[in-house]
């Protein structure tokens, strides 16, 4: 008797799934750009890497833990930007955030050419690299302006997978997109879990208590709570397709950054000497948004 | 950290170019080009001090399952000699796809 398994279509497409968040930087600039259409800037070979790590004693990575791609998005000439978060935390330095904000200044100039240019941005940070601290605080101010100038010319779009999430200035970065991709497992805060417990004590926040800590800042939350645009499954094919949906879409109506009206009216609402739940937060704005 | 060069005697066959790995905590990143001569050069910036002799074994025994004339570059992260080992053969499998 021969045991034939019978498989519900939910495992079948669990088991086909290809998962984005296992990618590393390349594979996932790769993943997003149309197939055969990956062009990659300085790359490995180009042994552009940080002089500042090694004079610390550090090991240093041959891009410095920022893939920049040329290729084509939907057909659409496009740049992939996606930064490695396993290499110092997906920090920024000063060459990694230069060659960010480079590829959004080049980005522009095509699209003031004449020339339509898509920008995503594959975002795994753990913000400034502390290793190079005044030179990545002034490049991520570089990257922050040339983001603003692109998208006036086309949708920029930013993507957090996890594991790392995305924290500290870019954090910031994400807030400046046209649109936010996440998925559940990624996380979106400008301090991190452990920053926040070390300054303000374990009765504020408490690092090691992953559900909690997925409840304020995890992908599901920050969806709920309007800082995030789409919520996805860790699949890397829905998340290029969620992509190509939000550059046919377009430009949103309103940029993140210009509802600060009803952002401060939503901050203005909480009383900061209780202590705000996920479930509070997102039951206090969804009445604060009327 | 430390840095180290090795040089090895190696064959006419001339290595490929390809990229694998990351410079993540246990893990290493490989640059792997065809060699300017005949032999094979590697030069190692690694994060844990003092295994010099360990990294010329695990060479030595990877070159001599594939005797290519190659310039490799390795940027390790505490790899253990097994990773070490695994992430050379990938570099070999991807430099020949």
């Amino acid at each position: 008797m021969t045991f034939t398994p019978i498989l519900s279509d939910e495992v079948v497409a669990l088991s086909t799934r290809r998962s984005y968040i296992e990618l590393n930087a390349r594979a996932r600039a790769q993943q997003l750009l149309d197939q055969g259409t990956y062009r990659e800037l300085l790359g490995p070979f180009d042994r552009v890497e940080s002089p500042w790590l090694p004079m610390q004693g550090i090991v240093t990575q041959s891009d410095d833990g920022c893939v920049v791609a040329k290729g084509k998005i939907d057909g659409q000439p496009a740049v992939v930007i996606a930064m490695e978060g396993k290499f110092q935390g997906g920090s920024i330095g000063e060459v990694c955030g230069m060659k960010m904000a480079e590829a959004f200044r080049l980005a522009r100039l095509d699209n003031e050419k004449g020339i339509p240019t898509r920008a995503v941005l594959s975002l795994e940070s753990g913000g400034v690299r502390l290793q190079e601290a005044n030179m990545g605080e002034l490049v991520i101010a570089e990257i922050y302006s040339e983001m603003v100038a692109l998208r006036k010319h086309t949708p920029l779009i930013v993507v957090i997978a996890g594991p790392t999430g995305c924290f500290g200035g870019m954090s910031l970065a994400a807030g400046l997109a046209s649109y936010v991709v996440m998925t559940r497992q990624a996380r979106l805060s400008m301090n991190g879990p452990e920053v926040i417990e070390l300054e303000a004590g374990k009765d504020e926040f408490v690092a090691s208590d992953k559900p909690f800590v997925w409840s304020v800042n995890g992908g599901a939350q920050r969806f709920a709570t309007d800082f995030a645009d789409v919520l996805l499954e860790d699949d890397a094919n829905a998340v290029t397709e969620a992509v190509k949906d939000l550059f046919r879409k377009g430009q949103p109506a309103q940029l993140r950054t210009d509802k600060y009206d009803l952002f401060i009216k939503r901050l203005k609402s909480m009383d900061p000497s209780k202590q705000w739940t996920g479930e509070d937060i997102r039951n206090a704005w969804k009445a604060g948004a009327k | 950290m430390e840095i180290l060069n090795f040089q090895f005697p190696s064959s006419k066959v001339k290595a490929r170019r390809a990229h694998v790995g990351v410079v993540g905590s246990g893990d290493l990143e490989i640059l792997m080009e065809p060699s300017i001569d005949d032999a094979t050069h590697v030069t190692i910036q690694t994060s844990v001090t003092g295994f010099g002799d360990t990294w010329k074994a695990v060479l030595e025994r990877f070159l001599g399952q594939h005797p290519e004339a190659a310039s490799i570059e390795i940027n390790d992260f505490g790899a253990t000699p097994g990773t070490v080992a695994l992430r050379l053969q990938q570099a070999v499998e991807e430099s020949q796809s």
